[in-house]
């Protein structure tokens, strides 16, 4: 029978060093919402677990000059409730709050959604589009990777043997900024996303300064979708402007027809999600409270 | 938004019947405490697990058990060798029906798997854990066979036979060579050839409609413990502990009083738990290893190899004069009916017109098998799939004529006297009072909000009796107890309970009903079919009758007077007649506690074969709006009314309208069985299974029409099924009014409703 090793970690250098004794057999348990799920269907048969919920900064969030730092282990629950982070980034938020159910936000973590490698997960296109950087600790000291150069492939990150996720930071951003989320789900909850857009954006007078846009679901990897924020900056977000950054969504779109949706469904959705979540981000630069993620 | 009542012909007759007290299993599951089937263990037992096939459709070759045997822990492995082969026999499960000679291929595959999912092997061991191990050493030699899911292709020359044995029954000419379609089926009445000649408008459209789950909470799970003398003990989660005892003595071979069922709490059946899966494996193994046996299916266990409802497809044609009155109807249904014959096609096809009074009749079906899990029942099986193709239809019609939809159908509702294209003449039914009740309604009055579109649709299920026995017991303290022998999917405790303490004029609270195992009780037809509150009922109230009568005969003993005047009233026995006034009244306490001195324990027997379920129609009205640029619902108001006969418990009536509304409104929109190019299930889950979620969907509002049954007591008719049967039709009108697109294939998910609405765009486009 294969036995499976507990060890619960109080340091990050303690986590990597358990990591690194496991050797490629070691998973990181943060709230085991997938993990657990995982090795209950057989998809992932760990050698040894490595709790890090007992490490205090990867389970804490910090602001420092304007950047917040989200220790990885944090449950969603727990980012909902920071005012502070949620009026910086209410898009990174509310796609960190659709992870899985309310219940399972309690201990889901956006490291562990990050992790996960989900090409559908919903606070990677967010993250994306915040410009996020992956603060990774391992046997060879500290790196910071850009979010989206994070996973390689469905199920796949960049970390090496050894390596752990400790924290995301989401940089400073000027006045005139806000982002947001918006997924595609058949149901209302409960679900998984057919195509998430995450659009960042600085406006100035109007008119779009900066923008960032994350598409998930519709690639082997969620992507950074340059082309998109190229057509929104300079713009008034007119309907233009706005058609040609859907579709560059949609020309990025490297979608498979499968049980969640088709090739040319993903491809539309992905156009029509940009539209409707830059206008989002673009109303909460201007004070406009938005709520509820169904795009409808 | 409100729950209504049209309740002229019970309001304030009645005590207890009609009010809505707490049921008596409710703190038990609120709490924690019920047992359902998982819930069940016993000191020293084995964990079953069964090992399923991975192909749609292979010949078993051989099967190795011997290293499997040979792992430390694992106590026994059986496959289709250990249960003797059964004859070429029907039997009735529920409203559906199935084979024998099918059932013991089904709980175990014999010569051919035909699904995937499909129990090859199954082992019991000492845990969960050496059990998995041992169905990996398990070698099965496999010849895989080209398979075929789909309906219409199983039914085209050259599709891959699962059954050389089978030949078409009622095909014409006879069938002489094997074939995927187990029967056709026909039902004419008048001449529908002549009746769409006259007609001034006539819609022809075809539907199709996938397989869908029941989707009960509660996974399959059981609990069996055979004894060296042959008495075996099994706790499952079933609608119908009597019919596992009959199936499964058939498929070991041993008598029936040798099996002792008791039914745990369930956790929703909706008509899928009224067959056997785990409960033949888990007692054979029990029988070869002498200790208790406990199996649980996983929910993707359930997905693949637990009976879904069947998809098909359906042709409608209705013709109709200007005024809309319909001169003639054709349906044509053809159905899955999974691995094994016995679809649900015949009440599809029976169902399709039952709600309208129509001249002119013509339906015809086809059951079919595919390399697919065998279907089972679930709520009005297969009445959905037809209801959806003929309402829709009913809803072009209207357009055609721009009629309003239910005045369209208050012209051609079935009334009593209206005789059905399959035989049978109506009674009292409540059709127009249920149409009417919708028209009077303020959801219906109330204008359609802008860019939003409202259906209406109806739907009609037969109901049944059957089967049911009951005892009434009363206690030293006067305090009662009835035993009734059907699981309680549905607050029946609570109904059987109410209509016991009307009938002897008691308090609620002092009457505790019970759902006794099979010995302990006589024999009970399945919980399905709207049964029990009507059947079980009727029993229930002659038991009590039936102790009523004994309690008099007491009474006449203390007074020494004739039993025939004494007369029982508000919980007591009063002298009436010539010698009213003569004795103070004996309440229920009172005759309980001389019992000893008079005749001993006061009990009420009664058993029956119940005839006289009175049919059930239900018309539902739906507000939705769609987004035309990701084709995702969204429900804003949903009503669901229907003739109810008495609502003994309001709340739970209510609760069935409401469940079977919500399980339509899956079918119409996301649910569905997604196969692979290898025939293989992909969404086995809840994740890409999608039923809806609370957020989905409004509080669905309900009205209870009350047209009591005639042939019962309390006028009670069957609610449980018609409420799924109008839903999908329902959204797929009020998508068609909100869109202008009419859609034709289910689900109407939100890939396949924006692909409809871009397709219908520049036609949309023209037309504003």
């Amino acid at each position: 029978m294969s036995e499976v090793q507990y060890q619960s970690a109080k340091t990050v250098k303690e986590a990597v060093k358990m990591m690194q004794a496991a050797k490629g057999k070691g998973y990181i348990l943060a709230g085991g919402t997938d993990l657990l799920v995982q090795m209950k269907s057989g998809a992932r048969t760990p050698g040894v677990i490595v709790d890090v919920k007992k490490i205090p900064e990867m389970v804490t969030v910090t602001e420092k000059n304007g950047a917040f730092t989200i220790g990885a282990a944090t449950p969603a629950a727990v980012l909902g409730e920071n005012k502070k982070l949620r009026k910086a980034w209410p898009g990174v938020i509310e796609a960190c709050n659709l992870i899985g159910s309310t219940q399972v936000q309690g201990r889901a973590s956006a490291g562990g959604n990050l992790c996960n490698a989900s090409p559908a997960a919903d606070s990677v296109p967010a993250l994306v589009a915040a410009g996020c950087i992956v603060n990774v600790a391992g046997p060879n000291g500290k790196r910071a990777v850009p979010v989206e150069k994070f996973c390689i492939g469905p199920g796949k990150t960049s970390l090496k043997t050894g390596e752990i996720v400790v924290s995301l930071t989401l940089p400073k951003r000027p006045k005139g900024s806000s982002d947001a989320y918006l997924r595609l789900i058949p149901r209302t909850e409960m679900d998984i996303a057919v195509v998430g857009v995450g659009v960042s954006l600085t406006m100035k007078g109007g008119t779009v300064t900066d923008a960032r846009v994350g598409l998930g679901a519709v690639a082997p990897t969620v992507l950074l979708v340059e082309n998109a924020a190229k057509a929104l900056i300079g713009s008034k977000l007119d309907d233009a402007a706005l058609d040609a950054a859907a579709d560059a969504c949609s020309a990025a779109c490297r979608p498979i027809d499968d049980k969640r949706g088709t090739i040319k469904y993903r491809t539309k959705i992905a156009g029509v999600l940009l539209k409707r979540s830059a206008l989002i981000a673009r109303d909460r630069i201007n004070g406009v409270e938005h709520r509820g993620h169904r795009p409808v | 938004m409100s729950h209504q009542e049209h309740r002229p012909n019970t309001e304030g007759k009645y005590k207890w019947i009609g009010t809505r007290p707490d049921r008596p299993d409710g703190a038990d599951k609120v709490t924690g405490r019920a047992r359902f089937g998982a819930d069940f263990n016993l000191p020293g037992q084995l964990i079953g697990k069964v090992l399923r096939s991975p192909h749609a459709h292979a010949v078993i070759k051989s099967i190795d058990t011997s290293k499997a045997l040979a792992l430390s822990g694992v106590k026994a492995v059986i496959t289709a060798k250990d249960f003797p082969d059964q004859p070429n026999l029907i039997v009735p499960t529920g409203e559906m029906q199935v084979n024998m000679r099918d059932i013991t291929r089904n709980i175990m595959a014999r010569e051919k798997a035909l699904y995937e999912g499909h129990p090859v092997a199954a082992v019991a061991a000492v845990s969960e854990a050496v059990a998995k191990q041992a169905l990996a050493l398990i070698k099965v030699d496999y010849k895989v066979l080209p398979h075929v899911i789909d309906v219409a292709e199983a039914m085209k020359p050259g599709a891959p036979i699962l059954h050389d044995h089978l030949l078409t029954e009622g095909a014409s000419p006879p069938a002489t060579k094997p074939s995927n379609i187990a029967k056709r089926i026909e039902f004419k009445k008048g001449d529908a050839k002549a009746g769409f000649a006259q007609a001034e408008v006539v819609i022809e459209k075809d539907y199709t409609t996938q397989a869908v789950h029941q989707g009960y909470i509660e996974p399959h799970a059981t609990l069996a413990s055979a004894a060296e003398d042959g008495q075996i003990q099994v706790w499952s989660t079933t609608q119908g502990h009597f019919q596992v005892r009959g199936f499964c003595a058939r498929l070991l071979g041993v008598d029936t009083s040798q099996i002792r069922v008791t039914p745990t709490e369930i956790g929703g059946g909706f008509g899928g738990k009224t067959v056997v899966y785990l409960e033949p494996l888990a007692m054979r193994l029990s029988q070869k290893t002498g200790k208790p046996v406990k199996m649980t299916m996983a929910r993707e266990d359930v997905f693949r190899a637990s009976g879904p409802a069947p998809g098909g497809n359906v042709k409608v044609k209705i013709g109709a004069m200007k005024d809309g009155r319909i001169v003639a109807a054709e349906c044509i249904v053809e159905m899955q009916a999974g691995a094994f014959p016995g679809s649900p096609v015949g009440p599809a096809c029976m169902c399709s017109f039952a709600c309208y009074d129509i001249e002119n009749v013509y339906i015809e079906g086809f059951d079919v098998v595919s390399n697919r899990p065998k279907v089972a029942a679930y709520r009005a099986p297969g009445a959905p799939i037809s209801a959806w193709a003929v309402e829709s239809t009913m809803d072009i019609l209207a357009q055609r004529l721009d009629m309003d939809p239910i005045d369209l159908r208050l012209k051609n509702a079935a009334k009593a006297g209206t005789k059905t294209a399959y035989g049978v003449t109506f009674n009292t039914i409540g059709m127009v009072e249920t149409l009417q009740a919708v028209k009077d309604s303020e959801h219906y009055k109330s204008p359609v909000k802008p860019g939003w579109g409202r259906g209406v649709a109806a739907g009609f299920w037969f109901n049944i009796g059957a089967d049911s026995s009951a005892a009434s017991h009363v206690g030293e303290d006067g305090s009662v107890t009835v035993i009734s022998g059907n699981p309680d999917i549905g607050g029946s405790r609570a109904s059987l309970a109410l209509m016991a303490a009307e009938e002897l004029g008691v308090d609620y609270n002092k009457v505790r009903p019970i759902i006794a195992d099979t010995a302990s009780i006589g024999f009970n037809f399945v919980t399905g079919g709207s049964r029990v509150t009507f059947a079980t009922g009727l029993a229930v109230v002659n038991s009590v009758r039936d102790m009523i009568r004994e309690l008099k005969v007491r009474a006449a003993k203390i007074w020494k007077i004739d039993p025939e005047a004494v007369i029982w009233e508000n919980g007591m026995a009063k002298p009436a007649g010539n010698q009213v006034g003569t004795f103070e009244p004996l309440s229920l306490a009172d005759l309980a506690a001389q019992a000893g001195r008079t005749g001993g324990p006061i009990n009420g027997h009664a058993q029956l074969n119940v005839t006289g379920a009175g049919p059930g129609f239900g018309v539902h009205c739906v507000d939705l709006k769609v987004d035309d640029d990701t084709g995702c619902v969204t429900v804003g108001r949903y009503t669901a009314a229907q003739d109810v006969g008495t609502a003994i418990h309001p709340s739970y009536v209510e609760g069935q309208l409401q469940g079977g509304a919500v399980q339509g409104v899956g079918w119409a929109l996301n649910e569905e069985y997604i196969y692979n190019a290898q025939g293989k299930l992909e969404n086995p889950g809840f994740l890409d299974y999608r039923m809806p979620v609370a957020s989905d969907l409004p509080k669905i509002e309900t009205i209870l029409v009350e047209v009591p049954n005639p042939q019962h007591p309390y006028g009670v008719r069957g609610v449980g099924e018609v409420p799924i049967v109008p839903p999908i039709a329902a959204v797929g009108n009020a998508i068609a009014r909100a869109t202008g697109v009419r859609m034709v294939d289910l689900p109407m998910s939100p890939p396949r409703l924006s692909a409809a609405l871009d397709a219908a765009r520049p036609r949309r486009m023209a037309a504003e």
